[in-house]
């Protein structure tokens, strides 16, 4: 099966500490994956690498059925190449509704005249609606999102990848801060999404990766320790030493 | 259910409306018409007055929607007052320089002609060769056409190489601010080619208008200014209506993360940028017939602080905001350096409002931003019961998110 | 019988001073030489002047210069020498050469008054100049090679030759034979002497060699016709048409050698024609039709031929005459080795000088590079550790400078008010700062960019209020007068004490402001808040004290900035806000939160703005223009500036 992203042999360094030292990494076009790690193992640091945010000292990270390079392109152009994002914080406009939210990150025409044209179908406002209702916001598509708890933030920023429709998700720990509930919502979704794209899950929380029921792959000091389910890495002896057997 | 532009935008309406009783209500007033109400020389501080407002729809459109806070809109704003200013004098130049040779015995050439006019206008600066940026003085058309295409381009170079580089916030606007040096400074040396510190004058005698009264001139540059007032705000309130309107807002909130959604950031900037650079220039153009004279010191960076002053007391982020700032502030400042506020005796000392109007401006404006981050605007929160959301502490300001009329209402 | 006493005395006293006089060697000398001197021509004479001059004699410079003077008479009796005095119309006292002493009084007619003529006149001056060249006293001689530096001639190079042997002071023999090779360079005998001088002097920066050398170099501009015939120095062949010589040039200089008509100027035409106007024509040319240049002419040419008007070149004749001609540039030196080694010589003093120029320039930007960094090293501070964009730091520059204003007003000695002037400037603009910092900048932290405004509202405010204070006049900051003068390197290089002295200052505060923040609590404390306020805060340390005193020293500095500004600029209320987008610039091209940063920022910018200067002389405003478009260029390559965070750190 090829590969939709593969990075090979990345290192980056800031002022002297190297924070991803020849890592390697890879992910089919329809999986699910954990990473977990102590703290800075690297984990964020990689997703900065894969979004475009950090240009990595060495290495290559290639793309897709083309195996394009991503270390060409900005920000913006990965994310319309397909790869969305989600933050550790909640990050959406607070300042605007839900609705204003998910019609921006909408897969639609993203240079700026067509934007400035751009008056919404009716079948966009369906996609909007079917997508609130995925998320639980039906009711709230009018209020500002600022407005909105911690939790339903986080879905709405869940909501606004999957109106993005992208070929891989970064998401970075998305049970942080939520109810038992919301926790068993969130899985569902990511679960879910994963049927039709690959979805990278950043997580500390050992029960939600275990609920997960996906491969997993262990950071440390920027590089990969161990690979495989998690029972397989759990007992790996590594990986107790530097995470668990603390 | 789409609604219309305007039901959802319902403050457009009543500004047009307001926009237009004011201008029939000047009209009848004026002396044109016969009345002696209005001075000519007020009709002209109103119509300049509504070129400054439709600058301050651009800064707002620059600063309050896509958190860009630019020192340079000033710099536009000049600069199409140049290029107007080119074609006015040189066409009024023309004219009487072809009236007086008009006499002469043998008939002048064509060299003749352009040279007298080139002494005509240069000869404040010791030259008498036309420089090549002239060279479209003669064809309104043209010198219309540069009014947008110098500050457009000129905005699309600069905008381009800031945002390419990433600069943002505080940089930016220091960056906006040396731009607009650059260029004042460029203008006031003699051989940039626009007389120097000398600039532009004798703009307010149309060329061909000498037989009709300045009272029907002022008039109808007063009409021109509110019509252009009026399609600025309109499309200023179209752009920011829509989805555009979400991406430079959310920009303006949290760039990165519109990043991340595959929006190209730097193209929306430029995008804004320029479109509020040909806005000013537009307003510039408009506004100097008016004022009758041009110089570098216009442009300097103080200026387009000063934009940035009318727009935060008027209440940035919102349209009539930057517009009751700039009239409001601008009138007044008119008011107290014109020497009309009456001096306060305090027995050891008299406070002379042409010296201390621009103190009370400077602490009138840290208070504004202190107490009042909504400026005047937020006030019409209070008729309307319109309330700013809760945000769990975050502040309300430009960088961190300022109101959107409709979403507020509960 | 008293006559005849009398006259037996006065016969006695010819009797002895004759034989005193005969006896003397300096008469013996002249008389010796006596048909050249009652002969006095400018081409029989120098035997006798060099006798004299050579004769070691004491007497000898007297009479020269009494001869020169014309006050030497010959008494015809016995036709010795003696200096003479008016006594009255008829009657002249006569003086020993020798001694001096009273020969007796005589009537004109038994005198022959000798009357050197110009010619002999400067022979005698040259003679003179080399007593002068050797007087005991220093300070005459030095006095005597001033007049020779002044006004040379080809005279004073013999004399300046003969006396460089017996000096014994080594300046003044240095200065002799530098004077030496200088005339050498003009009135050297043979040409290989002159190149050999010119030589001489490669690389010599005094403006003197440049002044003896340019005249070899000087040029006319000849003509020929058809082609350059051989003979003379030709310089360079001219091309009319060509920037440095427009046809215009060339045929004016046809005219001027009066071998071609003259043109006619436009405006004279135009007037010619005017004044021949009938029944509407001009040389059968209609009125209306005259608006060209062509038609003037056919108009015109027709006047001529009429001979109603001179005849003046048309425009085909002057490309024909420049066509016909050969155009030429010819030294007035007729020697091409010599204009060459001069052209050569000159061309390594211009190098010289240049490197020199280069050096002055490299001064002249450090101490600018040392203004702009005292004016910036408070804004790195608040803007670099705090994140906050101070506006209204120009005006806090502006009221130290005001202080110092007011300081010299109380006290009148300069060294002490400015010795007071630079505490009080940063106590006064340090509370300013803290008081600012209470009352506006504590409630807007991470809102910069209203920061930026607030400030400028404060900005506008002081510096209005310093205009009803102060009024609108630029108000004098004199320096102590220690600080007067410059510093003289060469004839190129030189630097005011007064930079110097902000050069040290800025060096000061350098070294203190390292020394704050490496080896005191407070820079500890204050690093600590920069990195993680939130840890600091939890550590004890009190991030809104901290912010309260960085923001105070960073104003502080300003005010004393404001000071060794005001020395060298005028105080006014501007002053602030001229300097307040360069101090900007600096921090932003240094990159923020980096002490060596703002160093190298403000290096780039001084040098930078005085090598457009150097460009560009005439215009230090383009200068500006083009160093801030530059710097814009530059933050594309380097956004952070030349010192940037990286990684976490810079928290992007």
């Amino acid at each position: 099966m090829s590969q939709l992203l593969e990075v090979s042999g990345v290192s980056v360094t800031f002022d002297g500490f190297r924070a991803i030292n020849n890592l390697s990494f890879s992910i089919g076009s329809a999986e699910l994956r954990a990473i977990i790690g102590p703290n800075g193992a690297g984990k964020t640091t990689f997703m900065d690498i894969v979004t475009g945010k950090t240009r990595p000292d060495e290495g290559s990270i290639r793309w897709g059925d083309m195996s394009q390079s991503l270390l060409k392109m900005n920000e913006s152009q990965i994310a319309r190449a397909g790869v969305g994002r989600k933050f550790q914080r909640p990050t959406v406009f607070e300042d605007q509704s839900v609705y204003d939210n998910l019609a921006m990150a909408l897969k639609k025409d993203r240079a700026p005249w067509s934007v400035l044209f751009f008056r919404p179908k009716p079948e966009d406002r369906t996609r909007i609606e079917e997508l609130a209702a995925e998320i639980g916001l039906s009711d709230q598509l009018h209020r500002k999102s600022g407005e909105l708890s911690h939790g339903q933030k986080q879905w709405l920023e869940i909501g606004m990848l999957l109106a993005q429709e992208p070929r891989l998700l970064l998401v970075d720990e998305p049970a942080a801060g939520m109810t038992l509930a919301e926790r068993e919502h969130t899985t569902d979704l990511l679960k879910e999404a994963a049927k039709t794209r690959a979805v990278v899950v950043v997580e500390h929380d050992m029960e939600f990766v275990r609920r997960l029921e996906c491969k997993v792959t262990v950071l440390h000091e920027g590089s990969v320790l161990a690979e495989g389910s998690l029972d397989h890495v759990t007992k790996n002896q590594d990986v107790i030493d530097v995470y668990l057997g603390r | 259910m789409e609604k219309s532009f305007l039901t959802r935008n319902p403050s457009v309406l009543i500004f047009i409306a307001c926009l237009a009783l004011f201008t029939i209500a000047v009209t009848v007033m004026s002396e044109a018409m016969g009345s002696e109400m209005i001075s000519t020389s007020f009709v002209k501080t109103l119509g300049k007055t509504l070129c400054l407002c439709l600058v301050a729809i651009a800064m707002d459109l620059i600063w309050g929607f896509a958190g860009i806070l630019s020192l340079g809109h000033m710099a536009f704003f000049g600069l199409g007052g140049y290029m107007i200013g080119m074609w006015l004098m040189y066409a009024r130049t023309e004219m009487i320089v072809e009236a007086s040779m008009a006499n002469a015995e043998i008939p002048p050439t064509a060299q003749e002609v352009v040279d007298a006019i080139g002494t005509q206008i240069f000869g404040v600066v010791g030259s008498s060769d036309f420089p090549v940026i002239w060279t479209f003085a003669d064809s309104l058309f043209l010198q219309l056409l540069l009014v947008v295409a110098v500050p457009g381009l000129l905005a699309l170079v600069f905008g381009w190489l800031a945002f390419r580089s990433r600069v943002t916030g505080v940089y930016l606007s220091i960056l906006t601010q040396a731009m607009t040096l650059a260029l004042a400074l460029y203008l006031f040396q003699n051989d940039s080619g626009l007389r120097g510190n000398n600039g532009l004058s004798g703009l307010q005698n149309l060329p061909g208008a000498d037989a009709i009264p300045q009272a029907d001139i002022s008039l109808w540059f007063f009409w021109a200014s509110a019509l252009a007032l009026g399609l600025g705000y309109l499309l200023a309130a179209w752009v920011v209506s829509g989805k555009f309107g979400s991406v430079i807002r959310g920009i303006r909130d949290d760039e990165a993360r519109v990043r991340f959604l595959g929006y190209s950031v730097e193209g929306y900037k430029l995008f804004v940028f320029t479109l509020t650079a040909v806005i000013a220039a537009i307003a510039g153009a408009l506004y100097y017939p008016q004022a009758g004279i041009i110089n570098p010191a216009e442009i300097a960076p103080i200026a387009s602080i000063y934009l940035a002053v009318w727009v935060a007391i008027g209440g940035r982020g919102r349209l009539y905001g930057a517009v009751i700032g700039a009239a409001f502030v601008s009138l007044l400042s008119t008011w107290f350096t014109g020497g009309q506020a009456p001096s306060i005796p305090l027995g050891f000392y008299t406070i002379n409002w042409v010296d201390w109007w621009q103190v009370l401006l400077g602490i009138s404006f840290v208070l504004v931003t202190l107490f009042a981050p909504k400026g005047i605007g937020g006030l019409v929160d209070h008729f309307t019961g319109r309330v700013s959301p809760e945000r769990y502490g975050a502040d309300l300001g430009p960088d961190s998110g300022s109101l959107q009329e409709q979403e507020a209402e509960k | 019988m008293t006559r005849l006493i009398m006259a037996a005395l006065a016969a006695l006293m010819l009797c002895v001073s004759m034989a005193a006089a005969q006896d003397s060697p300096i008469q013996a000398l002249l008389q010796e030489h006596r048909a050249l001197i009652e002969k006095s021509s400018r081409k029989t004479i120098q035997p006798a002047i060099d006798a004299l001059r050579d004769s070691g004699l004491p007497e000898a410079q007297a009479v020269l210069e009494k001869w020169q003077a014309k006050d030497l008479w010959q008494r015809d009796a016995d036709k010795l020498f003696f200096f003479g005095e008016k006594v009255d119309s008829k009657n002249y006292r006569l003086l020993d050469i020798a001694t001096g002493e009273v020969a007796g009084e005589f009537p004109k007619k038994e005198l022959n008054q000798l009357k050197p003529n110009s010619g002999v006149r400067s022979l005698i001056g040259a003679a003179l100049v080399q007593f002068q060249l050797m007087a005991k006293d220093p300070a005459k001689r030095i006095e005597a090679l001033d007049a020779i530096q002044r006004d040379p001639a080809e005279e004073h190079l013999v004399a300046l030759a003969g006396a460089i042997e017996k000096e014994t002071d080594p300046d003044i023999r240095d200065r002799k034979e530098r004077l030496v090779r200088l005339l050498t360079i003009s009135y050297g005998e043979t040409e290989e002497a002159r190149i050999a001088a010119i030589e001489s002097f490669k690389g010599d920066l005094g403006v003197d060699v440049r002044g003896a050398l340019n005249p070899l170099v000087a040029t006319s501009r000849e003509v020929a016709v058809g082609a350059l015939h051989d003979g003379g120095n030709i310089a360079t062949v001219l091309k009319p048409g060509s920037p440095e010589f427009s046809e215009a040039e060339a045929y004016d200089l046809l005219v001027s050698k009066d071998l071609v008509l003259p043109r006619i100027t436009a405006v004279d035409r135009r007037a010619a024609l005017q004044e021949n106007i009938t029944d509407a024509r001009v040389g059968g040319v209609p009125v209306a039709q005259l608006n060209s240049e062509d038609a003037r002419e056919r108009a015109y040419q027709a006047l001529a031929e009429a001979g109603l008007v001179r005849t003046a070149a048309t425009q085909a004749q002057i490309a024909e005459a420049l066509a016909a001609h050969v155009f030429f540039e010819t030294y007035s030196e007729p020697s091409a080795a010599i204009t060459e080694a001069a052209n050569d010589t000159l061309s390594s003093i211009n190098t010289q000088v240049g490197f020199n120029q280069f050096l002055d320039l490299t001064l002249d930007a450090m101490s600018l590079a040392s203004i702009y960094f005292l004016a910036a090293i408070g804004l790195a501070i608040t803007f670099g550790v705090m994140g906050v964009i101070n506006m209204a730091h120009g005006e806090f520059i502006m009221m130290g400078a005001y202080t110092g204003y007011v300081v010299q007003q109380v006290i009148p000695d300069y060294t002490v008010s400015i010795i007071v002037a630079l505490p009080l400037a940063f106590a006064v603009t340090f509370a300013a700062g803290v008081a600012m910092e209470r009352l506006v900048i504590r409630w807007l932290y991470n809102r910069p960019l209203e920061t930026l405004l607030a400030t400028f509202g404060i900005s506008i405010a002081l510096q209005q209020l310093a205009k009803n204070i102060f009024g609108t006049q630029a108000r004098p900051l004199t320096s102590p007068a220690w600080l007067d003068g410059a510093l003289v390197l060469n004839d190129v290089v030189s630097i005011s004490y007064i930079r110097i002295a902000i050069f040290v200052l800025a060096l000061i505060f350098l070294g203190v402001f390292l020394f704050i923040m490496k080896r005191t609590r407070l820079g500890l404390e204050v690093r600590a808040v920069t990195q993680n306020p939130r840890m600091a805060a939890s550590m004890g340390i009190n991030p809104d004290r901290i912010n309260m005193l960085t923001f105070g020293l960073g104003s502080g500095i300003a005010g004393i900035a404001g000071v060794a500004i005001g020395l060298y600029a005028k105080v006014t209320s501007e002053l602030g806000s001229d300097y307040i987008v360069q101090s900007f610039m600096t921090v932003v091209v240094g990159g923020v939160g980096n002490i060596w940063g703002t160093l190298l920022g403000a290096s780039m910018i001084g040098f930078l703005q005085k090598g457009i200067e150097w460009m560009n002389p005439s215009n230090t405003l383009a200068a500006q223009t083009y160093m801030i478009i530059f710097i814009i260029i530059f933050i594309q390559f380097r956004p952070r500036g030349i010192i940037a965070l990286k990684g976490r750190a810079a928290g992007d």
